[in-house]
């Protein structure tokens, strides 16, 4: 058994699941529901697994290091963390239905990582020895995918809403039927957010420590630094809007899409596109 | 003053509390600072000004667009930052502070009228002994109250986490801790870079802005080495450091290992494993095609010299085998460059162990001199970055405070409970500044547990 097998079979079990999810919205069958849920917790426990094989092999092959050095492994990762916020989502709401705006995130970083990405395990470089990296990485990511779970709740937001506003009432037979009320999905992208939040801090924060143990400034402008803060920027403009100027529903599920696309630049846009000190995270 | 001046600082007052302000300061300094990770920052390479129209440089130059992070703009926009959220904790704070150390003790009907869910429920029995059955399950269920008398009933007022609602200025607070530490790092404290050959030390060292800092002591450079692993990446850079004190090594500061990710600290100043290199000479010879007038020649590492024909020569590279570049060959090689007086510039390999080859280069260009490479006396040195910031643990208890705050923001809630027994109505009523709706929910198992209790005595 390998890491390598276990994270193609992660693949299709999201792959699986995404399309249960479809189905459960078009069918409304809560059975589908119940098997579209199983396959992304299967996926999930088999990803798990996997993450930790790769952990292993790495040392078995003399350059052990947690699997998060480059950009195959923090996709893997970033795929993991979404299907985790979304599972403790389900678990403490229980809005299963969102899983079918959530879970093409996750399949789309595995399927990109096992296609387009190279999985080779490398020795890590002197810049990322240290176990900053694990604290680093590990809370930027948690919070990455709270953000990617607030996004995938705005969007939702946003589809029922401009169908509630097109006349047609919500009923019981449309698949609009199956979202939660409008009131629900803004609450829960609060939510999202509001976890997400804290660990993008403390990611900043962990990235600065690092950054001054390593190279003596805990703040340099570089691109991927300043993104960062680009991030967190626009979520603390939706906190203050939300809290003292009620800025709700359509306005903050515009602001979560914008604080979203903003995070997948300052993760994925900035390695690829601009240079700077977290060059090791580009592509191969 | 005048009404008019009173006026016009009311409204400057009135925007500075205002989130309008905030909102446009958030937005503002995110797109702004877009700007600063698509044009290059700091001292840029000439090719690249090259490239730029010279309007365009001007106009990036005039707006301090290359080091746009400390442009007064950018800058301007921090202020505003700090202003913005210092007036809106003093209009908003003073409110905050009578609600944490001054609560309403007393449910009167005001403030039974402005909370949602108040439930009550009868209860035939004397205030006086039920209110100490009740104080008792409030102190169990939810935390000791505060009992008044007030109208001919008894209040109970209980609280838990009221300072909570100081998170949002903690945080506020921490930015501004976090501003000041920077700003004292960047008065009393540098940046900079030095680089010490194996065997040498140093006592200054060469700061951002091209000053030369002195030490106060000397930092000697024992040995540098790089370990590689199977696949040829490099593993490890290290230094070993000693830090001396009127030249004579300070006690536990000797051999001490310096790796990336693991500097050396003395006096405050910190030495970071960055970047190394080799220098040194490089021998000669150069001669005609037909062997005569062998003259040595010693070149630089760090210069170039002037050949017998005029034209100039420096070192680009250098190897001790040359056999993983070049099939069939070994033995040491350099890589060398040479510009005519002419203008033409061309890099060839010079071989050590190949005289021949050397020859057979000179022949095909123009029977020019021969050019044969005797070996080197190379040292390595590292490359130190070197920084002095004192105020960098300011920066961290600001963070550390922001951490908190952050916290207690989002995750923590003031929950204020008030019950008033009389006339043998008990009315319970309560209110949670965050999350209101499982409070709610919390409030009805109270009233239950409060009810079942209650009776339960009488029996």
């Amino acid at each position: 058994m390998t890491s390598s097998l276990l994270f193609n079979t992660t693949t299709f079990a999201y792959l699986i699941s995404m399309l249960l999810f479809f189905v459960f919205l078009a069918s409304r069958n809560k059975a589908v529901g119940v098997a579209a849920m199983a396959a992304a917790y299967g996926g999930l426990l088999l990803q798990t697994i996997a993450i930790a094989l790769r952990w292993k092999e790495s040392y078995d092959i003399g350059v052990g290091h947690a699997p998060l050095s480059n950009l195959y492994e923090s996709v893997v990762f970033f795929s993991w963390t979404i299907v985790l916020i979304y599972a403790l989502l389900d678990i403490k709401y229980k809005y299963r239905v969102i899983g079918a705006f959530v879970m093409p995130f996750a399949l789309l970083g595995m399927a990109w990582a096992q296609l387009g990405l190279n999985n080779g395990i490398e020795p890590l470089v002197p810049a990322l020895q240290s176990n900053w990296l694990l604290y680093h990485v590990v809370t930027c990511f948690l919070g990455y995918a709270a953000f990617a779970v607030a996004c995938g709740i705005s969007i939702m937001y946003l589809i029922k809403a401009g169908h509630d506003e097109g006349g047609q009432t919500s009923g019981e037979s449309s698949i609009m039927g199956m979202f939660p009320p409008i009131r629900v999905l803004d609450d829960l992208n609060y939510r999202a957010i509001m976890v997400g939040f804290p660990l993008l801090t403390i990611g900043i924060i962990t990235g600065a420590a690092w950054a001054n143990y390593a190279w003596g400034t805990y703040w340099s402008w570089d691109p991927k630094e300043t993104w960062s803060l680009i991030v967190w920027f626009v979520y603390a403009a939706f906190l203050h809007a939300r809290f003292t100027r009620g800025w709700v529903g359509k306005r903050a599920a515009w602001l979560s899409i914008i604080g979203f696309c903003a995070t997948i630049f300052c993760y994925l846009g900035v390695n690829l596109f601009l240079s700077g000190l977290h060059s090791y995270g580009g592509g191969k | 003053m005048t009404t008019k001046q009173r006026g016009f600082l009311l409204s400057l007052w009135d925007l500075f509390c205002s989130l309008k302000l905030t909102m446009f300061v958030f937005i503002s300094l995110a797109l702004f600072s877009i700007i600063g990770t698509i044009i290059p920052q700091g001292t840029l390479p000439p090719e690249y000004l090259a490239q730029l129209s010279p309007a365009k440089l001007k106009l990036y130059r005039s707006l301090g667009l290359f080091d746009m992070y400390h442009s007064w703009w950018f800058i301007l926009l921090l202020y505003l930052l700090t202003v913005n959220l210092v007036a809106c904790s003093i209009k908003r704070l003073p409110h905050i502070w009578k609600i944490i150390t001054c609560p309403r003790t007393v449910l009167d009907t005001g403030l039974e009228q402005s909370l949602t869910g108040v439930v009550s429920f009868s209860n035939p029995e004397e205030p006086e002994k039920i209110k100490e059955r009740i104080a008792a399950i409030l102190g169990v269920e939810f935390a000791n109250p505060v009992v008044t008398e007030a109208e001919g009933a008894w209040h109970l007022f209980a609280q838990k986490n009221p300072w909570c609602r100081l998170s949002v200025y903690c945080v506020h607070l921490s930015v501004i801790i976090i501003f000041i530490g920077a700003i004292i790092g960047s008065l009393f404290g540098y940046k900079g870079s030095v680089n010490i050959l194996e065997g040498e030390s140093v006592s200054s060292v060469m700061s951002r802005s091209e000053e030369q800092i002195d030490l106060g002591f000397s930092v000697l450079c024992e040995k540098f080495s790089i370990a590689y692993y199977s696949t040829g990446a490099p593993r490890e850079f290290k230094s070993i450091l000693t830090v001396l004190e009127n030249g004579k090594p300070v006690p536990n500061y000797e051999h001490v290992r310096v790796i990336v990710n693991d500097p050396l600290s003395y006096k405050g100043i910190t030495f970071y494993q960055s970047s190394y290199g080799k220098t040194g000479n490089y021998h000669f010879t150069v001669s005609s095609l037909d062997g005569k007038g062998t003259v040595p020649l010693l070149v630089n590492s760090d210069s170039s010299v002037t050949l017998p024909d005029g034209s100039s020569m420096h070192v680009v590279e250098a190897t001790e085998d040359i056999s993983p570049y070049a099939q069939g060959l070994s033995g040491p090689a350099v890589q060398v460059e040479v510009h005519s007086p002419n203008g033409a510039s061309e890099q060839f390999v010079v071989y050590a162990n190949y005289p021949e080859l050397n020859i057979q280069h000179a022949r095909e260009h123009n029977g020019g001199a021969v050019i044969q490479y005797k070996g080197a006396e190379l040292r390595m040195y590292t490359g130190l970055q070197v920084a002095k910031d004192p105020g960098v643990w300011i920066v961290w208890l600001g963070c550390f405070l922001m951490v908190i705050g952050v916290y207690a923001a989002f995750f923590m809630s003031h929950r204020r409970i008030w019950i008033r027994v009389k006339n043998g109505t008990v009315t319970v009523g309560g209110n949670a500044s965050k999350n209101q709706a499982s409070f709610l929910l919390f409030l009805d198992g109270l009233v239950d547990k409060l009810k079942t209790d209650l009776t339960k005595e009488k029996k």
